[in-house]
Formats: C-alpha cells, sequence, structure tokens
C-alpha cells in the first residue's frame, strides 16, 4: 500500500492487533522492574528472570511487529488523554496524552532494543555474579530497557520527554552502580549535567512546536510545519533547540565528554546504554521529526550544522580512540564516533543510511563491548596493557571480537561496511563532498583503532596477573548471537538487491523525502574498502608483534598531537575548570555571601537601627510604645534571655505594636487616598 | 448529607484542630499517649472531613465555590464568616490536613527538645486550623485572621524546639541563638508584610461601594475597573509585600533559610509544605482577581524576581554545606517556578502554579522529614561529615535518593509539570505582556534546571554515596523505623501519582483557572 505512494506523501497506514496491543512493550519492562524492587530477592535468579523474561517478551513482540510490518506496513498511533493542561492564549487547548506509535521507525526500535537488550541481560547474569548489587542491578537496567520503549513509543513530544528523562535517569544510576568509588559517582554527575545542559535545547524546542502547533502531536506538528502554521523562523529555531537535546543524549561535539566517562558502569551497562540502544536516543529524534529537520523551510538553515556537528565528532573523537589504552574508552570513542556517522547522515538528509547504521552499529558495537567485557571478567583490568596474547586462551571472545571490529571497521561483507557505504554513497550524490573525506578519513582511522584493540588484545604475549580463562557459555552465546547480527544484517538492505530496510523505516506517516541509491556505489564503496584495509595494514605493522609495541607505541606518540589526544583536546578540562567549577565554588559562594552580607545584613542592620534607635527613644522618652524595637533588638542580640522569658513576654507586645504600627500606616494611607 | 455541604463539612475541617488542641490541654501533660492519641484523631479527623469534601466536591462545576457558607461575622464591619473551596483551592485543603496528619504521626517518638509533646501538639494542632482556614476564607478579615493565626505558633515551635546553636551575625559580630534569632526573624518579616497586606485589604474595604471584605464581591468590583489608577498600584504593591515575604520571593527571602534550617523537623516540613503556599495562594485568590490591571502592570517585575529567585536560590543551594539550609534554599528556586507560572497570567501558567505549589509541598516536606531523620542520627547536618548514607541506612538513602530526583523535576514524578508548564506558560504570556521579558524568564528558568539538577546531585554526593566516613563505620544504625515510614510513604506515594497522572491536581484546578483566567483577563 505505502510502496504505491509518492515520497513526501502522508499515507493512511493500518494498525491491526499486533498494533493495538503493543502498549504492552514499554509497559511489560516497567512493571518488571518495579517487580524486581519488591520481589526481586526473594526469586530464585535474584529478579534476572523478571528482567530477562521483559527482555525476552519485547524481542518476540518486536520480531513479530516487525514481520508483520514487512509483510504489510504498519502506520499507527493510539492515545489515552490524561489531562487537558488549558489553554494558550490564542491558540487553544494543550492536551497531556499518553500513547504508543507502531511505525516503520518504532518497529525497528522495539526490535533492536528487543533483540539486543535480551543477548546483552543474558550475558549480564554472567558477568554480575556475586556482585553486591545484583538485584538491584537487574532493577534499574530494566527500568531502562522500559523508559526506552516509552521513549521509541513516544506519538507525542511529551511522553517523548519522560522516556528521554527515564533513559537519563538509568544511566545515572548505572554508571554510579559502583557509588563507593567517588569517581564513579563523578562520571554519573557528569552524565546527568551534561544531558540536563542539552535538554533546555530539548525541553524549550518542544514548547516552540506544541505551542506553534498547539499540541504535542509529533503528527500535528508536523502538519503545522508542513502548512506554514509554524512560521519558518520557529521551526528553525525549534529545530536546532531539539538538535541541542539530541546532542547531549548522542554525545555530539562539544557534549561528548560524558559518555567516555560513562564507561564506569558495568560493562553490560555500557553495552546496550552507552553503545547501542540509549546514546542513539538523539539520532531517533531527528529521524522521528524528520518531517521538520528535512522541511523545505527548515532544512536550507540548519542541514550544514547538523553536518558540521556529526563530521567533528566522527573525527575528532575517533582519533582520541587511537590513544587509549582502556578497551571500554577505546570504544567508547569509537562510538562517538559512530554516531557522527549517523548524525551526519541524518543531518544531510539521508534518513534511511542514518538509521541502517543505527541498526548494524546496535549490533555490532554491543558485541564488541561484550566480548571486551568477557575479557576483563577475565584478566580483571581494563587495560589493554595488561592483555595480550589472549587468542588461545579465550577461542569465542576472540572469534566474535573480530567479527564485530571487521564490522566496525566496513570490511566486506560484514553488516558495517554495508551500512557505512550507504551513508558515503548518499553523502556523495548529494554532494557534501568536504564531508565525504572527512567520513572516508574517519573510516580510516576505525580501522586503524579496531586494528590496534585486536592486535594489543589477542596477539602477542599475555602482560596481565593470573591466567586467563575464557567466560562461562551464558556469556559467549550471547557474543555469537550478537555476531550474527553483524555479519548478517548487512544484507537487509543492499542496493540493488535487497532493501528491506529502507522499505521498513519509510513505512511511516510521513513519508520522508530521500535519496534512495539504486545500485552500490563501487567508487565510493571501494575506497571506503580500500581505505579500512589500509587502516588494518597500518594497524598491523604498528602493533601486531607485542615485543614491539611498546616501541610502536612510542612512535605513534607524535609530538604535539599525542598530548592534545591524550587531553582530549583539553574539552574537559575547560568545562571542569572554566565552567563548573567556577559555577560550584566561586560563583555560588558569591551568591550565598551576597545573601549574607549585602541582603540578610540590610535586614539584620535594620534590626540593630531599630534597637539603637528605640534605645534613644526609651532612654529620653520613656517607653512612648516603642517595646517593638526593644524586643525586636532584644531578640537579635540575645540579651532578652531565656527562650520562654522571651516567647512569653516579647510577642504579644510585639505584635501589638506592629498592629498598632499598620493602624498608623492605615490612617497616613486613608489620608492620601481620600 | 446536606448539612456537610452547606460548610459544616468545611467548618469541621478547619476547626476539629482547634478542638483537639483544647482537649490535648485539658490532658494531664504526664500523659502523653492520651495526648498523642488525641492529637492524631483530631488531625485524622480533619483530614477525613476534607477527604469528604474532595469526595463530594462537584468536579463539573469548580470554577464556583462550593461547599461553603456566608454568615454574619463581625457586623461592625460588615466582615462574614464567608467559606468555600473551589479547585484551586481544594487540593491546598488537603494537602494542608494530610501533611498535619503525617507530621503527627512522624512526631510520634521523635521529640526534638525541650520534649514536651503536649505544648507541641497543641501549637501543631493551631498551626493546623490557621492553614486549612486561609485555604476556605473568603472573606479578606476571616483570611488575615487565619493568615496570622498560622504565625504565633510557628514562632512557637522554632523559639523553643529550634537549635540551639550559636551564630555570629555576618558583618554585624552580634552573637545570636539560632532558635531565638529565626524565630523572631520569622515573626517579624512576616508582620512586615502582613501589616502592609492588612492596610491593602482595609483600602479595598473603604474604597468598594457598598464596604466590604468579601472577596467574591470585591473581585466583581475588581474586573468592573473600580480599583485602578494610583489606587490600584497602591494597593497591588500592599498586597505584594505580604505575599512575597511568605512565598518567599527574592530579596524577602532571608528569613526563610534561617527559620527553616532552625525550627525542629516538624516546623520545617510544616513551613515548606503549607506556610510558603499561603503566599502563592494569596496571589492567585486575592491580588489577581480584585487587581486584574495591576496584576498585568506587575507581572513583568514579578516574572523577573521570580526568575532571580530560581537563579539565585540555587546558586545559593550551591554554596551550602549544611544539608537542611541547602533544602531550604531550594525552595527559593521551586517558588520560583510557581511565581513564574503566576506571573504568566494563563490558564497554562496558574495551573502550573497549583500543581507546583502542590509538589513542593510533597516533596519539600517529604525532604524536610529525611533530613531531621537524619540529624537525629548523625547529630549534624555537616554534608562534609556525611557519606555513605546508602549503605548505613538503605531505606532511608533509597527514599532520599527518589525525592532528590522528584525535586530536580524529573518527568513521571510531580515535580515535573509545575517547572515544565510554567517555562510553557512563559513562552506566550498572556496578551499584551512583555514577550521578550517572559521569553528570557523563560530560557533563564530552564537553566536554573540544571543548577538545581546539579546541587541535588551533588547533595546526594556528599550524604548518600561514597564510603562511610571512618566517624561512621563502627556506629550502629536504624534505618527508617514504622512512624517515619508511615510519614513518609503516602507522600513517595503522591509524588508517584501526581507525576504519572497529574490529572489528580488539574481535574481539579482546570476549569476553576480557565474561568478565573476568562473572567479576569478575558
Amino acid at each position: 500500500m505505502f510502496l504505491a505512494a509518492e515520497e513526501g506523501e502522508k499515507v493512511e497506514l493500518v494498525g491491526g492487533f499486533l498494533a493495538e496491543w503493543a502498549w504492552l512493550i514499554p509497559v511489560v519492562p516497567l512493571v518488571a522492574a518495579a517487580a524486581i524492587v519488591f520481589f526481586g530477592k526473594r526469586l530464585p535468579y535474584k529478579g534476572w528472570e523478571l528482567a530477562v523474561g521483559a527482555l525476552g517478551f519485547v524481542a518476540v513482540y518486536g520480531t513479530a511487529l516487525l514481520i508483520g510490518h514487512a509483510m504489510t506496513p504498519m502506520g499507527f498511533e493510539d492515545h489515552v488523554t490524561l489531562v487537558d493542561a488549558g489553554t494558550v492564549p490564542g491558540l487553544g487547548d494543550l492536551v497531556l496524552e499518553w500513547g504508543w506509535t507502531v511505525d516503520g521507525l518504532s518497529i525497528m526500535m522495539y526490535f533492536l532494543v528487543g533483540v539486543v537488550g535480551f543477548f546483552v541481560f543474558t550475558y549480564a547474569k554472567g558477568y554480575m555474579e556475586g556482585d553486591v548489587r545484583f538485584t538491584w542491578f537487574f532493577a534499574a537496567f530494566t527500568l531502562f530497557a522500559g523508559t526506552m520503549l516509552v521513549l521509541v513509543s513516544a506519538p507525542n513530544m511529551i511522553q517523548l520527554i519522560v522516556g528521554w528523562e527515564g533513559v537519563g535517569l538509568s544511566s545515572y544510576l548505572l554508571i554510579g552502580h559502583y557509588w563507593e568509588d567517588m569517581e564513579n559517582v563523578w562520571a554519573g554527575n557528569k552524565a546527568f549535567i551534561t544531558n540536563k545542559i542539552a535538554d533546555i535545547g530539548l525541553f524549550l524546542g518542544v514548547i516552540v512546536f506544541a505551542i506553534g502547533a498547539g499540541s504535542f502531536r509529533f503528527l500535528d506538528v508536523f502538519e503545522a510545519v508542513e502548512s506554514g502554521a509554524i512560521s519558518s523562523g520557529f521551526a528553525v529555531a525549534g529545530a536546532l533547540l531539539i538538535f541541542l537535546g539530541a546532542m547531549g543524549k548522542s554525545g555530539q561535539f562539544p557534549l561528548h565528554v560524558w559518555l567516555p566517562d560513562a564507561m564506569a558502569g558495568p560493562t553490560p551497562v555500557s553495552s546496550l546504554m552507552h553503545a547501542a540502544t540509549m546514546v542513539t536516543a538523539g539520532v531517533y529524534l531527528i529521524a522521528r521529526m524528520f518531517p521538520v529537520f528535512d522541511a523545505p523551510a527548515v532544512a536550507g538553515d540548519i542541514r550544514w550544522l547538523l553536518i558540521t556537528i556529526g563530521v567533528i565528532t566522527l573525527f575528532a573523537t575517533g582519533l582520541i580512540a587511537l590513544v587509549q589504552d582502556d578497551i571500554k574508552k577505546v570504544l567508547a570513542y569509537s562510538t562517538l564516533s559512530q554516531l557522527g556517522y549517523m548524525t551526519a547522515a541524518v543531518g544531510a538528509g539521508a534518513y534511511t543510511a542514518g538509521l541502517f547504521h543505527l541498526f548494524t552499529h546496535a549490533f555490532f558495537k554491543a558485541l564488541l563491548f561484550l566480548a571486551a567485557g568477557s575479557v576483563i571478567h577475565a584478566v580483571h583490568s581494563n587495560n589493554m596493557s595488561d592483555m595480550g596474547g589472549l587468542r588461545s586462551a579465550m577461542p569465542h571472545t576472540f572469534r566474535t571480537f573480530v567479527i564485530g571490529s571487521l564490522a566496525l571497521a566496513g570490511i566486506l561483507p560484514f553488516a558495517g561496511f554495508w551500512s557505512k557505504d550507504e551513508i558515503l554513497a548518499t553523502l556523495n550524490h548529494d554532494g557534501y563532498t568536504a564531508a565525504l573525506v572527512v567520513a572516508t578519513a574517519g573510516a580510516f582511522v576505525t580501522a586503524f583503532y579496531m586494528g590496534r584493540a585486536v592486535f594489543l588484545t589477542f596477539f602477542g604475549e599475555y602482560r596481565g596477573q593470573g591466567q586467563p580463562h575464557e567466560s562461562p557459555p551464558i556469556m559467549t552465546v550471547p557474543l555469537y548471537g550478537l555476531a550474527a547480527g553483524a555479519v548478517f544484517f548487512g544484507f537487509l538492505n543492499v542496493p540493488g538487491l535487497y532493501t528491506g530496510f529502507t522499505d521498513w523505516v519509510t513505512a511511516r506517516v510521513f513519508v520522508p523525502q530521500e535519496y534512495h541509491p539504486e545500485s552500490i556505489d563501487f567508487v565510493v564503496g571501494g575506497i571506503g574498502l580500500l581505505v579500512a584495509l589500509a587502516g588494518i595494514a597500518a594497524a598491523y605493522v604498528l602493533f601486531f608483534r607485542d615485543a614491539e609495541s611498546q616501541a610502536a607505541r612510542d612512535r605513534f606518540s607524535i609530538p604535539v598531537l599525542y598530548p592534545i589526544l591524550e587531553n582530549k583536546y583539553f574539552i574537559d578540562d575547560f568545562y571542569m575548570k572554566g565552567i563548573i567549577n567556577p559555577t560550584r565554588l566561586q560563583i555560588a559562594a558569591a551568591v550565598n555571601w551576597s545573601n549574607d552580607r549585602i541582603i540578610d545584613f540590610a535586614v539584620n542592620a535594620a534590626g540593630v537601627a531599630t534597637r539603637v534607635a528605640a534605645r534613644f527613644v526609651y532612654d529620653i522618652l520613656d517607653q512612648l510604645g516603642i517595646d517593638f524595637g526593644i524586643n525586636a533588638a532584644g531578640a537579635v542580640t540575645g540579651e532578652a534571655g531565656g527562650a520562654l522569658r522571651l516567647t512569653q513576654t516579647g510577642k504579644v507586645q510585639q505584635y501589638a505594636a506592629v498592629v498598632v504600627a499598620g493602624a498608623v500606616l492605615l490612617a497616613a494611607g486613608f489620608i492620601i487616598f481620600a | 448529607m446536606e448539612w456537610f455541604d452547606n460548610g459544616w463539612g468545611l467548618s469541621l475541617t478547619v476547626f476539629l484542630p482547634l478542638v483537639g488542641a483544647a482537649v490535648v490541654m485539658a490532658l494531664p501533660r504526664r500523659n502523653e499517649l492520651a495526648v498523642k492519641s488525641t492529637a492524631l484523631v483530631f488531625a485524622s479527623l480533619s483530614l477525613l472531613t476534607s477527604i469528604i469534601v474532595a469526595l463530594r466536591f462537584d468536579y463539573g462545576d469548580t470554577s464556583q465555590f462550593q461547599m461553603g457558607t456566608d454568615l454574619a461575622w463581625i457586623e461592625a464591619i460588615s466582615s462574614r464568616f464567608h467559606i468555600g473551596v473551589d479547585g484551586i483551592s481544594l487540593p491546598l485543603l488537603v494537602l494542608s490536613t494530610a501533611i498535619t496528619v503525617l507530621s503527627v504521626i512522624y512526631s510520634w517518638n521523635h521529640w526534638p527538645e525541650p520534649h514536651n509533646p503536649k505544648a507541641f501538639l497543641v501549637l501543631m494542632l493551631v498551626l493546623a486550623t490557621g492553614m486549612a482556614g486561609t485555604f476556605v476564607a473568603l472573606d479578606l478579615i476571616l483570611f488575615f485572621v487565619f493568615f496570622e493565626v498560622v504565625l504565633l505558633p510557628m514562632y512557637f515551635m522554632i523559639g523553643i524546639w529550634g537549635d540551639r546553636t550559636k551564630r555570629r551575625l555576618a558583618g554585624l559580630g552580634v552573637e545570636v541563638e539560632m532558635r531565638l534569632y529565626a524565630s523572631i526573624k520569622f515573626f517579624l518579616f512576616t508582620l512586615f508584610g502582613s501589616a502592609f497586606m492588612l492596610l491593602g485589604f482595609l483600602a479595598l474595604f473603604f474604597k468598594a461601594e457598598p464596604n466590604t471584605f468579601d472577596m467574591v464581591a470585591l473581585s466583581e468590583l475588581g474586573r468592573a475597573g473600580v480599583f485602578t489608577g494610583t489606587f490600584g498600584f497602591w494597593v497591588f504593591a500592599a498586597l505584594f509585600l505580604g505575599f512575597a515575604v511568605k512565598v518567599p520571593m527574592w530579596p524577602f527571602h532571608t528569613w526563610l533559610p534561617d527559620a527553616h534550617t532552625a525550627a525542629p523537623t516538624v516546623g520545617s516540613v510544616l513551613l515548606a509544605a503549607i506556610l510558603l503556599k499561603l503566599g502563592t495562594y494569596g496571589f492567585v485568590r486575592i491580588s489577581l482577581p480584585i487587581l486584574p490591571q495591576q496584576a498585568q502592570d506587575w507581572a513583568p517585575a514579578i516574572a523577573i524576581l521570580a526568575v532571580i529567585s530560581i537563579i539565585y536560590g540555587s546558586l545559593a543551594c550551591l554554596a551550602q554545606t549544611d544539608v537542611k539550609r541547602l533544602i531550604a534554599f531550594s525552595s527559593v528556586g521551586h517558588m520560583g517556578f510557581v511565581m513564574l507560572g503566576i506571573a504568566t497570567l494563563t490558564d497554562i501558567g496558574i495551573n502550573a502554579a497549583v500543581i507546583g505549589m502542590v509538589a513542593h509541598g510533597i516533596i519539600t516536606g517529604l525532604l524536610f522529614f529525611l533530613a531531621g531523620s537524619m540529624q537525629h542520627r548523625y547529630h549534624t547536618r555537616e554534608m562534609s561529615r556525611l557519606g555513605g548514607n546508602m549503605k548505613l541506612m538503605p531505606v532511608l538513602g533509597g527514599i532520599l535518593g527518589f525525592t532528590a530526583m522528584a525535586s530536580l523535576g524529573l518527568p513521571g514524578l510531580a515535580g515535573f509539570w509545575g517547572e515544565f508548564m510554567a517555562l510553557l506558560g512563559s513562552f506566550n504570556p498572556l496578551d499584551g505582556l512583555n514577550l521578550g521579558v517572559f521569553r528570557t524568564a523563560m530560557v533563564l528558568g530552564a537553566v536554573g534546571t540544571v543548577l538545581t539538577a546539579g546541587y541535588l546531585l551533588w547533595m546526594l554526593q556528599r550524604v548518600n554515596l561514597g564510603e562511610v566516613p571512618a566517624e561512621w563505620a563502627s556506629k550502629e544504625f536504624h534505618d527508617a523505623d514504622g512512624f517515619e515510614l508511615a510519614a513518609w510513604v503516602p507522600l513517595v506515594l503522591a509524588t508517584l501519582i501526581i507525576g504519572i497522572w497529574p490529572k489528580a491536581v488539574f481535574g481539579a484546578t482546570n476549569d476553576a483557572v480557565v474561568s478565573l483566567v476568562e473572567r479576569t483577563f478575558g
């Protein structure tokens, strides 16, 4: 049905039984999270069974929806009115609603969160075994899944905010899971505050669109932008504000600083939240609001900004990954870099390409984190300088990590090749040549740091403590599950052969207007592949043999550049020393000082002055009803003695005195007004 | 039940605590159980009648004053016993009776020095009458009486059961005992404001033809344009002083950190949860409807002061080392959002203000309960000495974490709606108000939410998280006991319910607010 529709048109899509019950998708994990908090500890698996059961449900439901959607495209939403929130002058009622969307975009995300989440939750049982807060971990992790699905299912912007902040809360809780260590607490705070700053944009953007459209519903907003009911200026401002929100969640430069620190959380959290799903919420939001970002009145003004931010992010953060020793940090910077690709793609109007990369990246990056977690589990260190030679000791981890790395590096025929190629091809077609060049160079960097990670971790001699062993099956089996995605899911969208993914995600009420490659762009794809192979080759030369790797790293320590990268371009330092600490320490102290020394000083001085004046009058005029001042002053100095004496003698007189004073003022008032 | 709907229900809600106070006074001081039970019974009866009022309230007609009566009272000045509730006052009335009951329950075995539950409970019950009365009064003199009745018990609570540490006043070198200093400051500051407020009331009385203190009649006159010009300006200014001190708005706020910090736990809870709302309620109930033209003239100035309160209060929080003082200062910021909502003079803004008042009452009340219980155990409020509370007392720590999240406006919890909708309302204030001022206020208010998150997370970091300091490592701590949980769990649930289902409040307020704005500014 939707195939008949021209791009850029609105189509009527159907729901059906599966769509009508899809509200269960966010609700089941949320209920499970609450149940884990209250009953988890009494269950045989300490609550894990509820968590993984909820994710299993989402995975099955998401898969069923995807199959149903592939057969008959769905474009469904339903709403429950929570409350009529009142009228905005001149613009009508604003209604708060709860609802759920079932269309191509949200179904893709349900599937992604469910399937990747199921594997990660399964793995997490093995990884978190013996943890002090095992049950709480799964409660918070399931809360994340539920709130992420609230976000994805939202047909209106209020619900989106609820989900958005909900995943932020889960992120804070899980980054700081080991809160005994202040480092982790700081990391959690940093994530929360950075996102909160970006949320200024999200909140105000939502306000701009909601008031412009007179509704919080996305579809109404799209209508209003299309019809011009929201003026071009407001639409541009709103889109920029929303993008600021997206930059926080999706770690775009210069708000990327929280994500590497977020690696303080347990590895399954890094895998599912800080790589596969939560951090893609910003890209998802741009895709959800694509009809706004791509509207003729908006796109011309903001496209360059989205592409620029995306490209800076993908290249700048990729370079930092080159110098990290902590394997999770390598992957974290890599995630930032890939989010840069996605942002550049959706920013350039390549809706499908950006989402396709989001989709494949979720599988191979979740895989890489879990495999890295398996290594960390074995060697009890995050640092690659404590690893090496693990190929034989951990064959399953090795194999799957290599698959993930090849997919990330963009090597044919793994998933990352297809999705990255689609981004490059679209940039090429749309004439964003500079972006294309940087993105291709980024592909070299990607392949280089992944090659480095593989060689330092799995080849050469073991440099750590003890004897590492392969992880138990509950951890290795999910690795293979995700590896299957990393190998095969690229074939879901091969231009000219099979483009199922394009059909899925573009089947929604507002069909995005965009370019779809008709056939493989062999030039761009070929160059991309060659560049990636060159990156691996370079890493091989520098890092393959362990004995030389130390020297190689020294050789790699390019003067000037290396310290800049090691210090993350000094951005974190600038934020901390230039903004956070001055606000937290100097400005706050100055405000507090002004409170005590200026405002309150005036108040206290008035009290003391009253006492002095009262004493003067009292001494000279002898008790002429200025007890008020005396007592006030007496109380201020504590001269009046014990509390009881004060309270029993002081206030009635004071009260009377003030009422008398009031009456005097009153009389004055009447004289004036009459 | 006709008698109940004709004013008896509301009168019982208001005066049952006062009767209770009289009964408690007659009981022997030694028999603490009888004293406490009697207080609890009367507070609960008041809560119960307020709930019945809420159940019998006609939600199809929330803009009308219901369940009330209008009787002759002080004939000489034609002041009448005119009471009633509408959709705006009803949530606040129920909040005040509920918080009172929870305070009695919490107090059951948490008595601040110098003990004396009898006196303490008598004061609390008198306070309850004052609070509930303020929310139902429809006569300015009646309102003023209840408004002032609230003062004395709170004054005694702080002055007698308050903090006994000494402090040197900055810049004056005078040493004061905190409870005496804070109680007098609270009393005089509020009285200073309310003297002007009374002046304003009297001016309205004499200007009105025929002379009346009736709020409904005065509102009609106000809409008809009787109170305008210079007269209106000065009356609004007088009322503004009275209410702004109570809210409190910057720069009239300095009584608040001292009073909240020095007050005994229950005193802080009642101050934060209810007393501050008397000010914002006064704006909505009295200033706006009676002086609509002046409200529009003053709105930008109020919005500016509101935003200063938000930013200033949040920054001051970041500088605090005392956990209770931090929570106290947080009220300045949060009430700033309420005032910002009111200043927009729109449906959304005033709805935001009312739900913001209720949410702040619940959340900040709970925060003060928690701070009190921590002080009870650690005997210090200095955050630098605390840490790892989550490990020592997981239940108390967990509730503290939850409440802090609610306070920073996490969507899905009660605090979100007031904040977000105040910003929403500021984007498009009432026609004719200065857009530049309000949109700037919106942006700065949004920046305030970041600072709010900052100080609350930092507070959690210092109090709840990290390793347990050596000082406490070997000590035995009791996690939350039954009385504490009985007082806290209802507030936790209310935070959740209002967060997920804001209609719990908007259902009552919306029509009333729409009608108020329509009649007053339409």
